[in-house]
């Protein structure tokens, strides 16, 4: 009976450690795990200099623990790379400055705040939308953060998109309707290359979820920007930030006063930076992830009824195995 | 099988089932192989595991059927057509959610499976050649979970396929050649997708049947058993139903609580940020990593920065030498027509000898490719430069990383303890439980850069020692314990151990 009891428990927490280190890797991913350098935002230039740092971190030998170390900081300070900052535990100041913050969604039942992706969504329009493409959504998913249909329709016959005439099979432009996708910025990735200086603005529909970090990552971003330390060379595109892998990135900050955007119905909501960030941030991470709240609704219930069978199971089992044991 | 059943068929009251059946007996086998098949009595929830696999292996299948329903197989849109699925096909992101985490439940499910298998010795006679089937098995799932890993056409899925892709160009002569077939052109690109979407679709299928094969061949031999002792009699077993259907169904219960946990609120745990954003193939990701479920075989891969010098290959041949001695019966031995006596004690030497041979010239053979960080050697031996047969670090990784599951096939021959069950060996058992701590860290290491330190070790060097010790566990640990262990007294039968047990409380 110990024995099998043991097992029992081994299993159980087994299932428990599977889970529960899910969770932590979730939550610790982003303090953890030093970001790849998203290499579309690092422009040309810095490349080479990375990859050579990269080298010379590899050429290192490992044999001399002391040595090694001084050598990795070394890069770290002369030209920062994720291999080099990750190889050592980066000195205070030296690594990327993740900022954490308490989502609405986080957590078993969270769910996304209607009125902030409302304002991240205004936030994305009036600044981000300028580089970013958002492919994946179209005008009618912004009913699902709560604008009315008569709204979206609104929304969508602000832009102009390209159709084609049924009779005459000539391109024309007319306004959006709620089915088509979002405008995008360029009509194609080389064209928003060439007019950002090589650099790419990556998509933003799967951003949250395409980098470390996600919603905390684009955060930091948008408020980590800082003016050069001295002594650190770069080209005059280039900015200083603190969240990025390597601190170096093509973005010009985007969110530069308070005031920037004048929110609809802002209500008490400040209208900051800081705010701006953090909701264009919330908006970003529905993006990436629109059926969050039905997955953990969804979750829970089956997660009701699988206790229910448990229960079922077990008192069966132990009901057939009784005249056993 | 069907004929006896069709000979002793007894009839059924329900008269539609009883037409059937003395047509086609199919309700019979059900009734025998699934009713009243007799089972060890003595099952732990170890013995869940085989059953949770066949239902991850029905979840897999069905998710995928609905899943190609939607997915474009086509580089231009593969990736749209998997965000399509996520977002505005009904529930489809559940059906997506459940497939993607249903792989790594599935290798949990199969993994614990396997380790069931080792730890109680349950690929021994008369069982290996069900053990042989569960080989190929893993092998199918490795292959078809590998190819599923580059369907959403991402940057990682995409990179991780064109870093497998290219291992094989290792081999020597018709590798490019292979690479190309597997590729369908020069590099990874559309046709790569068409075909691995095609075999990912072929693939467990041919899992299914070779499950079928598996389950066959366990109801010929029956179950092994926890004390891995046969069944003696009637009262060592119960039917299969109720038993251990109920049993099974509060298993995989417990087990689908904890997969429903992970698809419903961390789906994406296992990740990376790599995978939502499209495959550029001008473009390389800095970190590339397999699912976590390849990576101490990636680890494996990874830790071969050294050939095989004549060192190394003179090494390998003394182990064979001495695992070879450690199979001879002392007495009179015959070998390319010599014969000679062998006495216990001349046995014991010569396997000491070898193996300590072949271990200085495996280190002297690793040590003298090895390079310092300021480029020179560490020791200099004569010939140490010389690559043997091609055998270059990356030809020798592949081989290692392929070579550690072919391994697993040979293991009913490498164990030839005549006792099964680890409970009765405790030098074995110290082994086996090593071996999985041992998969875990080159696991880790495996999910780490290749150049990653971790308190002043570089990983490199502890992947390099934990595949030493995979190998070793299989290639001298295993034949080793197999003629030098004293097992411990065995119960007479299940029946008389299961009731001792039960008197001891």
């Amino acid at each position: 009976m110990t024995s099998r009891k043991l097992i029992t428990a081994l299993l159980v927490s087994v299932s428990l450690v599977v889970s529960g280190t899910a969770l932590a890797t979730a939550k610790r991913k982003p303090a953890k795990h030093v970001d790849a350098p998203p290499a579309a935002a690092v422009p040309q230039e810095a490349a080479p200099a990375a990859d050579k740092a990269a080298t010379d971190a590899n050429a290192t030998p490992p044999a001399a623990p002391a040595q090694e170390s001084t050598a990795a900081t070394e890069a770290a300070a002369t030209s920062p790379t994720p291999e080099a900052s990750g190889a050592t535990q980066p000195a205070a100041g030296e690594g990327e400055e993740m900022s954490h913050q308490d989502w609405p969604f986080h957590g078993a039942f969270g769910t996304y705040d209607r009125a902030a992706l409302q304002r991240g969504f205004q936030v994305y329009k009036q600044v981000c939308s300028a580089c970013h493409s958002m492919n994946l959504l179209s005008y009618r998913n912004l009913e699902e953060i709560g604008y009315t249909e008569g709204q979206v329709k609104a929304i969508a016959a602000e832009y102009q998109v390209n159709d084609i005439n049924d009779d005459t099979g000539e391109i024309y432009q007319r306004p959006a309707r709620p089915s088509d996708r979002f405008h995008a910025p360029f009509p194609n990735k080389q064209a928003s290359m060439a007019a950002n200086n090589g650099a790419y603005p990556p998509d933003m529909s799967l951003l949250a979820k395409a980098r470390h970090g996600g919603p905390d990552y684009i955060y930091s971003i948008l408020t980590g920007f800082a003016d050069f330390p001295p002594g650190v060379q770069h080209a005059s595109t280039q900015y200083w930030n603190k969240a990025m892998p390597g601190h170096i990135i093509a973005m010009p900050p985007p969110l530069v006063s308070d005031g920037q955007v004048q929110y609809e119905n802002a209500g008490n909501t400040p209208q900051t930076v800081d705010q701006y960030a953090k909701d264009v941030s919330q908006f970003l991470a529905w993006a990436s992830e629109p059926h969050m709240e039905e997955r953990k609704q969804t979750g829970t219930k089956v997660i009701l009824f699988l206790l229910a069978m448990c229960f079922v199971a077990y008192q069966a089992k132990k009901k057939v195995w009784s005249d056993v044991h | 099988m069907s004929l006896d059943a069709k000979k002793e068929r007894e009839p059924f009251d329900n008269k539609v089932v009883d037409w059937i059946d003395s047509r086609l007996p199919i309700f019979t086998i059900m009734q025998k192989e699934y009713g009243v098949f007799p089972t060890p009595r003595n099952f732990n929830y170890f013995w869940n595991f085989g059953a949770i696999a066949t239902v991850m292996l029905v979840l897999m299948i069905v998710t995928g059927i609905v899943l190609a329903m939607y997915y474009t197989p086509d580089a231009s849109m593969a990736f749209s057509s998997v965000e399509h699925i996520m977002r505005d096909v009904n529930w489809g992101w559940m059906v997506r959610y459940m497939h993607m985490n249903g792989a790594t439940f599935f290798f949990v499910a199969v993994y614990t499976h396997i380790f069931r298998g080792l730890y109680y010795g349950s690929y021994k006679r008369p069982r290996e050649l069900l053990w042989i089937i569960g080989v190929v098995i893993f092998l199918l799932m490795m292959a078809t979970a590998f190819m599923g890993y580059t369907l959403p056409w991402s940057q990682m899925g995409g990179w991780a396929a064109t870093v497998i892709t290219n291992l094989f160009s290792a081999i020597p002569y018709v590798g490019d050649k292979i690479v190309a077939l597997l590729w369908g052109g020069f590099s990874v690109d559309n046709p790569t997708l068409h075909r691995f979407f095609a075999l990912h679709y072929l693939l467990p299928f041919v899992i299914v049947g070779v499950v079928g094969i598996h389950v066959w061949a366990l109801h010929v031999t029956g179950s092994n058993n926890p004390l891995g002792i046969d069944v003696k009699g009637p009262q060592d077993t119960l039917p299969f139903n109720p038993y251990y259907t109920a049993k099974d169904t509060f298993g995989i219960t417990i087990f689908l609580l904890a997969y429903v946990v992970v698809t419903f609120w961390f789906p994406n745990a296992f990740a990376h940020p790599d995978h939502f954003v499209e495959f550029d193939p001008m473009k390389t990701p800095p970190h590339i990593v397999p699912e976590w479920y390849f990576l101490p075989f990636y680890a494996i891969l990874r830790s071969f920065t050294f050939g095989v010098n004549p060192y190394v290959a003179l090494s390998v041949l003394l182990l064979i030498g001495g695992v070879w001695h450690i199979y001879q019966k002392p007495g009179q031995i015959s070998l390319f027509g010599c014969t000679c006596s062998l006495s216990e004690g001349d046995k014991v030497q010569r396997v000491v000898t070898l193996l300590g041979l072949a271990g200085i010239f495996m280190l002297a053979g690793y040590f003298s490719q090895f390079v310092k960080g300021d480029g020179t050697m560490l020791i200099k031996l004569p010939l140490a430069d010389i690559i043997l047969a091609q055998l270059t670090p990356k030809l020798c990784g592949v081989l290692a990383m392929f070579g550690s599951v072919i391994l697993l096939a040979f293991v009913p021959w490498l164990d030839f303890h005549p006792v099964r069950s680890a409970r009765f060996r405790p030098l074995f058992r110290v082994a086996v439980i090593a071996l999985a701590l041992d998969v875990v860290l080159l696991g880790y290491v495996g999910s780490q850069t290749a150049d990653a330190i971790k308190f002043g070790v570089p990983l490199i060097y502890v992947g390099q020692v934990a595949t030493g010790y995979y190998f070793a566990f299989f290639l001298i640990i295993l034949p080793l314990l197999s003629w030098i262990e004293k097992a411990l007294p065995l119960p007479q039968s299940i029946n008389e151990a299961v009731l001792a047990e039960k008197g001891a409380h």
